[in-house]
């Protein structure tokens, strides 16, 4: 390789891209770990007795504890989203139209990814510097050595905490971005509630709002597993601690966003109003 | 010098044979082996990095050697599963050397967090159990208490009782001494001894305290460059003169050991 490339560059190249192979072969490497633990984390839930006190815990950690962060974020977001539109919209003389593309970026796409950036902020970076204290200061090797273990006791519990939480904040976030475009429609634009909520209705349908939630619960999963995966692989003391929070959360904001263009796409393939009606008449 | 160690059976209690580790490309232990007889206080001298908790967390599999075979009561467990492993651990009680108390959890929940995983016991049974534990260490009724309320020599005392909360036949200690005053260290000595005289349990313990390792041992080994360099019995350690000793006591720093302490690369994989 060498014996082609002139001879002053040949070393730095070749570092440059030895380097980049190592780079590539620690994601690989980092990615295989993931697999494992995501893995282990799947057959220690399905073989049930979970630990229920602390799903109870988590549930509340991330659950309850995130509706004040996440409240304020799609309320806001609905308002400055409802100032925008109408902004934009009056240039054509639609501005009676906000109600219906407010409420449809909302429960498509802004309240899912909004949730699950704020909680993937909170709470994953919660969960990595937690484990990540416990990884180092050895609580987690004590959990082994009592015998039990560790992927069952820490990781369960929040995974599936996240997983059914996050669907539950954003049916939440769903509501308050709405509520808070309306009240900008009708105080600064002066589109009265009713004919807000009535464009609402008629162009949000149960599948927008299925698609939304649906995704949500990928997101939670994510965040948490991120978060389990930074926290038990922490080395080096607090400042391995602060790194392992740092990686969680941009590594989960990330995955958020990435999977949600997937995600979304896919789910564009798959007729949600057939499967729906479906289901309906089952169940009528 | 607690007690003579009985001969009672012929299998060691732990057995390690030409264990060797390495971390990212340098070795930390290089062929150790030994045989801790039941009953007897073992303990494993050496400086910091040595690999001396390296080899303690192979006893109870937390760590894999990368070749070498460590016995448990005549079984292999070097190479058991992490599934197959919880049946000897609950035979192992380990304290560490942080005491790696949960800190999410009072001093009652931490003593009874083997107990819930592994009894069938109702409440009443695991408080009495606990507070048990407890005065056997001298710390009766500060069951309320957290982790953070404390001192350091508490804590050690509290990672004791959790240790034997769940009667093992070994109790590993790593480094139970360090951070610790003299005062403390000399209660911890002779609760280790106590424990060892009333519970007749196997104690391996992993220190570079020397005032603890003569107050405490049977045997005694010394680790240094990933293999032992020496073992004796406790009485003929005083008045020994070896060249190893000699320099791990004068505190000149052990040639071949790593720089940094490799139980830091030693944690749970995930």
């Amino acid at each position: 390789m060498s014996a082609e490339a002139p001879l002053g560059d040949a070393p730095v190249l070749e570092r440059g891209i030895g380097r980049l192979g190592d780079r590539a072969l620690g994601v690989v490497n980092a990615l295989g770990e993931f697999g494992l633990l995501a893995w282990s984390s799947g057959l220690a839930a399905a073989r049930g007795h979970f630990p229920w006190r602390s799903l109870v815990l988590q549930f509340e950690i991330v659950a309850v504890r995130s509706l004040p962060i996440v409240s304020i974020t799609a309320f806001f977001t609905g308002m400055v989203l409802a100032l925008q539109t109408a902004f934009a919209l009056s240039r054509f003389g639609a501005k009676p139209y906000v109600g219906s593309i407010v409420s449809l970026a909302i429960v498509r796409e802004l309240g899912p990814v909004l949730a699950a950036l704020m909680v993937g902020a909170r709470v994953g970076a919660g969960i990595a510097s937690e484990i990540g204290s416990m990884t180092v200061t050895e609580q987690v090797e004590a959990i082994r050595a009592m015998g039990a273990d560790p992927v069952q006791k820490l990781v369960v519990p929040r995974v599936l905490a996240a997983t059914f939480a996050l669907p539950m904040l954003t049916v939440f976030a769903d509501f308050l971005g709405v509520l808070g475009g309306g009240i900008i429609a009708d105080v600064q634009y002066g589109i009265a509630p009713h004919f807000y909520l009535q464009t609402v209705t008629t162009s949000v349908e149960l599948t927008d709002v299925i698609s939304g939630i649906a995704k949500t619960f990928v997101f939670g999963w994510i965040i948490a597993m991120v978060g389990c995966y930074f926290g038990l692989r922490t080395r080096g003391g607090t400042q391995g601690v602060g790194r392992a929070t740092t990686s969680a959360v941009v590594v989960a904001s990330i995955a958020v966003l990435v999977t949600d263009f997937f995600l979304t796409k896919l789910l564009m393939l798959v007729p949600t109003d057939l499967l729906i009606s479906a289901l309906v008449d089952r169940l009528s | 010098m607690s007690g003579v160690a009985p001969e009672a059976s012929a299998v060691p209690a732990v057995e390690c044979r030409e264990l060797r580790k390495a971390f990212g490309g340098r070795p930390v232990l290089r062929g150790v082996s030994l045989r801790i007889r039941e009953g007897e206080t073992y303990t494993i001298l050496g400086g910091s990095g040595s690999g001396k908790s390296v080899c303690l967390k192979h006893m109870i599999g937390l760590l894999r050697p990368d070749s070498g075979q460590v016995f448990v009561f005549g079984q292999e467990v070097s190479r058991l599963s992490e599934r197959e492993l919880v049946e000897v651990r609950k035979g192992f009680g380990m304290v560490f050397q942080g005491a790696a108390l949960f800190d999410s959890l009072n001093v009652r929940e931490n003593i009874a967090y083997p107990l819930r995983e592994h009894w069938r016991a109702d409440e009443d049974e695991i408080r009495r159990r606990v507070a048990e534990c407890l005065e056997g260490v001298g710390l009766a009724g500060i069951e309320e208490l957290l982790p953070s309320e404390l001192s350091g020599g508490m804590r050690k005392r509290v990672g004791v009782a959790r240790a034997i909360a769940l009667q093992p036949r070994i109790i590993l200690y790593d480094e139970p001494t360090t951070g610790l005053d003299p005062a403390n260290s000399r209660r911890i000595g002779g609760l280790i001894r106590d424990l060892q005289r009333r519970l007749q349990v196997t104690s391996v313990v992993v220190t570079h305290d020397m005032p603890l390792c003569q107050d405490i041992s049977d045997r005694v080994a010394l680790l240094r460059g990933g293999r032992f360099v020496l073992e004796v019995g406790a009485e003929e350690l005083r008045d020994l003169d070896h060249p190893e000793l000699r320099e791990f006591l004068e505190g000149s720093s052990d040639p071949t050991a790593p720089a940094s302490h490799p139980g830091e690369e030693a944690g749970a994989a995930p």
